[in-house]
């Protein structure tokens, strides 16, 4: 037995979603990435003396909606919180958050465990904070450089529970987060640029014990691949100081792209003490069962729901159906197609097959992408009459579609491509062929029955390809079995 | 509460501010008066009392998410130490 299957791993996620906010949390001072440095700011975001802060009504709504979609009790009486400490990003000297009084409590991820089966993560928390500002180190030798656009951006927090016991299960969670937060737009769930980030705690122990192993914290994953980089290392990491009679030492640690290992930040012991108390230059806020339910009632497009429709209403795949929700825009972009067609199982191959595969070909977003959902529709009721097969639609057809404004049945016919479905033309084609190979006839009639392929390409020649394959094998196999 | 030497490192470490010797002895002495003072407050009965947050019983004091506040990046770094076209400076954060 490998040393490292005696030992599982025990892993909570935190992870921080910016909030797509047109301001910032307590100021109304622009929220935007990538602005020149300093110029999205406010004398409260600088924190200057005597600045009074207001909270945003939207980050109370993006909070309720997360809430929501992950199925927390949503508290009513929310109050904030000062955590102290000094850093020169944070110009007051605290982050204004939650402390006491999350705004949600409790709720799931959703998630497919190692065995496979559907895994449910628990959510600790979700509460609402701030962002800090940027600091840069490497532009000047002697100083660090301070840009505030970032300081007071909204942020919620998401806590899991420690039930996450593999890197892969971390992976798959931190991806559905970032499916939801999409899903109901409250973020942009782009982890290169930072707007949504995650840290994990990270612990080893026995299979089968009890208590918790002493945990790390890591930072700085700035990829879901990372996640998984990082959290794999850090396992191993753990499990070889302990097998080498080692102990782990609980501190903070630093994921390192460059060679996928995480180093120290600090210990522990060392750590801060936030001093947290209340907030009192916001009142509390109340969040009403009244209005909870008005956010509920615009929240009808989560993955799951679709999950649900696209497997019981439109009897997809549940293979299908998962590709389809992976990204929002594009499970829209399927759905408008089912307004104009009833055959789902060939609208879900188009969208997944030919429409990804071009997608990816050339970087492009379904936003991009030039062919509308009611041409497809058109499309799928060419293959549906007979009149193009699926391989000549979804190839040939489709590839001049990306060009053209012509619908489907225009370029088919202008390319010749409408396939022969006349009964009566084809019958005359296979009689020839039959009359023409009479040994392969006694051949195939005492058992060579691959010799059919024979048949049908000597059809499909005499047709110049356009004879409707199926048709023509159904009536290659009727003359070869008189 | 009694303000030790011990306390005022604790203190001073997190506020990134160092004392000599005879500047703590001044600070301790300075927060056990302060301390003393405010521990008066504690002869008064206060079982019972809900802690005074809030200077206003008023709640859901919110605004809309639009942009009015606009700070020049100029007016912005206007009143740091140090800055250059762009940024504030601070002494090195991260130590190599």
């Amino acid at each position: 037995m490998n040393t490292s299957d005696k030992y599982e791993a025990v892993i909570g996620l935190e992870v921080h979603a910016q909030l797509t906010t047109k301001t910032k949390a307590y100021s109304s001072d622009e929220n935007i990435y990538g602005a020149t440095p300093n110029t999205k700011t406010c004398p409260i975001t600088l924190g200057h003396p005597g600045t009074l802060p207001v909270s945003n009504s939207k980050v109370i709504e993006y909070a309720v909606k997360m809430g929501i979609a992950v199925g927390s009790q949503i508290r009513e009486r929310n109050e904030y919180a000062r955590k102290n400490y000094f850093y020169a990003d944070l110009p007051k000297g605290y982050q204004i958050t939650q402390d006491t009084t999350p705004i949600c409590n409790g709720g799931f991820i959703e998630i497919k465990g190692e065995d496979g089966k559907e895994k449910q993560i628990e959510i600790t928390r979700i509460h609402m904070e701030e962002d800090a500002g940027k600091s840069i180190h490497d532009l000047d030798p002697f100083h660090t450089l301070v840009d505030l656009n970032r300081a007071g951006v909204p942020l919620i927090e998401i806590v899991s529970e420690p039930e996450i016991r593999s890197s892969g299960e971390a992976y798959q969670y931190v991806l559905e987060v970032r499916k939801l937060v999409r899903y109901i737009g409250i973020c942009d769930g782009n982890m290169e640029e930072g707007s949504l980030r995650c840290d994990a705690n990270i612990s080893v122990r026995l299979k089968g014990a009890e208590k918790f192993g002493i945990k790390v914290e890591v930072k700085n994953m700035n990829s879901i691949s990372n996640v998984k980089k990082a959290i794999e290392y850090e396992i191993e990491r753990q499990i070889e100081l302990i097998e080498n009679g080692g102990e782990v030492v609980h501190e903070t640690r630093s994921f390192n792209a460059a060679n996928g290992g995480t180093i120290s930040m600090r210990h522990k012991e060392e750590a801060n003490d936030y001093r947290f108390f209340p907030e009192p230059d916001l009142q509390p806020v109340i969040v009403t069962q009244e209005y909870i339910e008005k956010i509920r009632k615009t929240l009808t497009l989560l993955p799951k729901q679709l999950y649900i429709k696209f497997t019981n209403k439109f009897g997809l795949s549940d293979y299908d159906s998962i590709i389809l929700i992976e990204e929002k825009e594009i499970a829209l972009y399927f759905l408008e197609i089912t307004k104009h067609t009833k055959n789902y199982k060939t609208a879900a191959n188009i969208v997944n097959g030919a429409i990804k595969a071009h997608l990816n070909e050339f970087v492009k977003h379904i936003s991009e992408f030039s062919i509308s959902a009611i041409r497809i529709a058109e499309l799928i009721q060419l293959i549906d009459d007979g009149k193009v097969s699926n391989s000549v639609a979804t190839s040939k057809v489709f590839t001049q579609m990306l060009q053209s404004d012509l619908s489907a049945e225009e370029i088919a016919k202008n390319n010749n491509w409408i396939q022969d479905s006349d009964t009566d033309s084809l019958s005359e084609f296979v009689k020839q062929v039959i009359a023409k190979y009479p040994e392969k006839v006694e051949e195939y009639k005492s058992g060579k029955k691959g010799l059919i392929g024979l048949f049908m390409g000597e059809v499909m020649k005499l047709s110049r390809g356009k004879a409707d394959p199926k048709l023509a094998n159904q009536l290659v196999r009727a003359e070869l079995e008189k | 509460m009694e303000v030790n030497n011990k306390l005022i490192q604790d203190i001073a470490k997190l506020s990134k501010l160092k004392f000599e010797d005879s500047a703590a002895n001044k600070m301790k002495e300075d927060l056990n008066k302060i301390l003393a003072f405010v521990d008066k407050l504690n002869e008064i009965d206060t079982e019972g009392v809900a802690p005074l947050i809030y200077m206003s019983k008023e709640v859901n004091v919110l605004r809309a998410d639009e942009i009015t506040e606009e700070t020049s990046q100029k007016d912005a770094l206007k009143n740091a130490p140090q800055k250059d076209s762009d940024y504030f400076k601070v002494p090195t954060v991260l130590k190599k």
